[in-house]
């Protein structure tokens, strides 16, 4: 049980990772800790892939003497590319932040819909 | 030779022009690259759907990487009547937009806006054409990103908060996507949707294909907005700027769908789905999204929400159709694909003539619009009835293999919420044409127009002449429908044969 759980301490260190990500998304009213969540979700995934690719004692997978193992580099090519998504979501994310607060004087999603409910 | 290169020059056109756009802020010069884009695009796209509507698949390799291990361009009769109506409606979006976008966006926004504009359309095209399962998700964030900054452009403050949820919504779903296809891989070691196609029935016990399987389709259903993951697309679609409503309206959830088919049939197979409980979960969704979306719509008190809901409500006949598993049902779902991107295509340039012409598309603002602008009122008229499902419009075609799809499966309870859905978009469809017609016009309150502003007199011909192409497609796509039905029972076909594979 304890080499089942310690085996595979990054999963569940995702699933952590994900599920906190999730509830900050959905509990927290704050836009700013809306997109922190968001990003520590998405931090979650990327935990995931290179996981997958890991091989034990591989090494990064360029032709050397010595060395007969590698990781498996595909996952990491497919992350760079989902950081890059994720930053610009993120950038996104905070510059229509920025705007709703330049319009509505407030962040607090519960104080939005009732600013919407009233016009 | 020259074909292969079409499938890619789609993606690159619009990539190579979006940086070039974006530098010119004038008007004219934006709006005239995005003109030329889409039409080159259009012209290819047909050009490809010439090509594989017989049934040829065409493969092109990028950078010359054999399939499994590079990313290919793989195109069959589905994806590229997808493209060509993603392709023709950007084109009549951008004939349209000219004077609503003047109107509408900041005058220093103009060239970002073309060019958001022209990356949301290079996201949906690529996500049509790629065969590279991976290619979707960055397609499908390169589109997804552009749309979130349109929306924002909307005049109300609410577009704001509408385009946060919508980027919330959308990037759960897409990381959702994301997860599922690392799943997938973590099986198989592909990426490839033909290589993907082979390798899962080898694996498909193991519960890692389940789960990859479940989180694929969630995600694909938040961007698709099936019930009840619907939640971002109303107040997206009705707060954004008219030029991206009509755009994002009539392709991107199609898209969406696109890639549910392509993935339940291409990259699961039919007898995997048929294992699951998915079927019976679509149909019964599709159900009450019919039935949902067209009540919430006839509640609504403006125009472009009250077409909003109705996109749901039109989605949930696509999800049905899919649902049934069925190659009649399936060429129905295509078919419907197309049909509503000309239907609601049409609508929301209706609404926004009115927008453009009284700064508004509440209904009490509109009462006797109609009779004011009678050339506008009776193109909405042609897309609504085609809403409705009036044979002689396109919308009947679908419905009509819809309910015969439902008959053959013996669905009676389904056939009834199809007649039951069309009787409810009667309802909304006459609440529209009564405040438009037949409420007296005494009272027309025109918001922030200058008294003897040009606006009020009459509308821009780009507009009128971009809204009377859809609206005739609808009525000509239902007396002509050798292209709808006839490339759509060939990409059925195609999915349906041999698992979908080669």
């Amino acid at each position: 049980m304890t080499d089942y759980i310690l085996g595979h301490i990054n999963y569940w260190i995702i699933i952590i990772l994900m599920m906190v990500g999730l509830y900050t998304m959905m509990s927290k009213p704050n836009l700013i800790k809306k997109m922190a969540g968001l990003s520590v979700f998405q931090t979650g995934v990327i935990l995931l892939y290179i996981s997958f690719g890991k091989v034990t004692g591989g090494t990064a997978p360029i032709v050397a003497e010595g060395f007969d193992t590698y990781s498996n580099p595909l996952p990491q090519v497919l992350m760079l590319t989902a950081i890059v998504v994720g930053v610009a979501t993120t950038a996104l994310g905070f510059a229509l932040i920025v705007r709703i607060q330049e319009a509505y004087g407030s962040i607090e999603e519960d104080e939005l819909e009732k600013m919407d409910d009233e016009t | 030779m020259i074909h292969e290169q079409l499938s890619v020059l789609l993606v690159v056109i619009p990539l190579l022009a979006a940086p070039i756009t974006a530098m010119f802020n004038k008007l004219s010069w934006s709006w005239l690259i995005t003109l030329l884009v889409c039409a080159s695009c259009c012209f290819f796209s047909a050009w490809l759907l010439m090509d594989v509507a017989n049934g040829e698949i065409i493969h092109y390799e990028l950078g010359g990487w054999a399939p499994p291990w590079g990313i290919e361009y793989r195109i069959d009769a589905l994806n590229a009547l997808v493209a060509l109506i993603v392709c023709i409606i950007a084109l009549c979006t951008t004939i349209y937009s000219r004077k609503s976008v003047e109107q509408e966006i900041l005058p220093y926004q103009h060239g970002m806006f073309y060019a958001a504009f022209q990356l949301c359309f290079l996201g949906l095209l690529g996500i049509t054409l790629t065969g590279d399962i991976f290619n979707v998700f960055v397609f499908l964030e390169i589109s997804s990103l552009a749309s979130y900054a349109l929306i924002a452009m909307g005049k109300n403050r609410k577009a704001l908060t509408s385009s946060f949820h919508y980027l919330v919504l959308g990037t759960l779903g897409a990381t959702f996507f994301l997860i599922g296809v690392g799943l997938a891989y973590a099986a198989t070691g592909t990426l490839n949707m033909d290589d993907l196609a082979a390798k899962l029935p080898l694996v498909e016990n193991i519960q890692m294909v389940h789960t990859a399987f479940a989180l694929i389709i969630v995600g694909l259903a938040l961007k698709a907005a099936i019930y009840p993951l619907h939640l971002w697309l109303p107040n997206a679609y009705s707060y954004a700027p008219t030029v991206i409503s009509i755009f994002l309206s009539a392709t991107a959830t199609k898209v969406a769908i696109y890639v549910l088919i392509r993935c339940l049939f291409n990259v699961f197979s039919l007898e995997y789905v048929l294992t699951t409980w998915l079927p019976q979960i679509m149909t019964v969704l599709g159900a009450v999204a019919i039935l949902y979306g067209s009540v919430r719509a006839i509640g609504q008190t403006g125009m472009k929400k009250m077409l909003a809901y109705s996109s749901v409500a039109q989605i949930g006949y696509m999800i049905m159709g899919i649902g049934f598993l069925s190659q009649q049902g399936l060429t129905a779902s295509i078919v419907h694909l197309f049909n509503h991107a000309l239907m609601k295509g049409a609508l929301f340039m209706a609404a926004g003539l009115y927008i453009y012409r009284v700064n508004t598309a509440t209904f009490e603002n509109l009462k006797g619009m109609g009779r004011e602008m009678p050339y506008t009122f009776f193109a909405m008229l042609i897309a609504a009835l085609s809403l409705i499902g009036v044979p002689g419009t396109v919308g009947f075609v679908s419905k009509w293999q819809l309910i015969n799809a439902a008959l053959e499966q013996q669905q009676w309870g389904m056939v009834v919420i199809i007649l039951l859905g069309s009787l409810l978009a009667i309802v909304y469809v006459w609440k529209l044409v009564e405040v438009l017609y037949f409420q007296s016009a005494e009272k027309i309150r025109v918001q922030g127009v200058e008294s003897g502003s040009e606006r009020i007199g009459s509308s821009p011909l780009g507009m009128t002449s971009a809204m009377w192409i859809l609206a005739l497609a609808c009525i000509y796509f239902g007396f002509n429908t050798e292209l709808t039905l006839g490339t759509a029972g060939t990409a059925v076909d195609l999915l349906f044969s041999a698992g979908g594979t080669k």
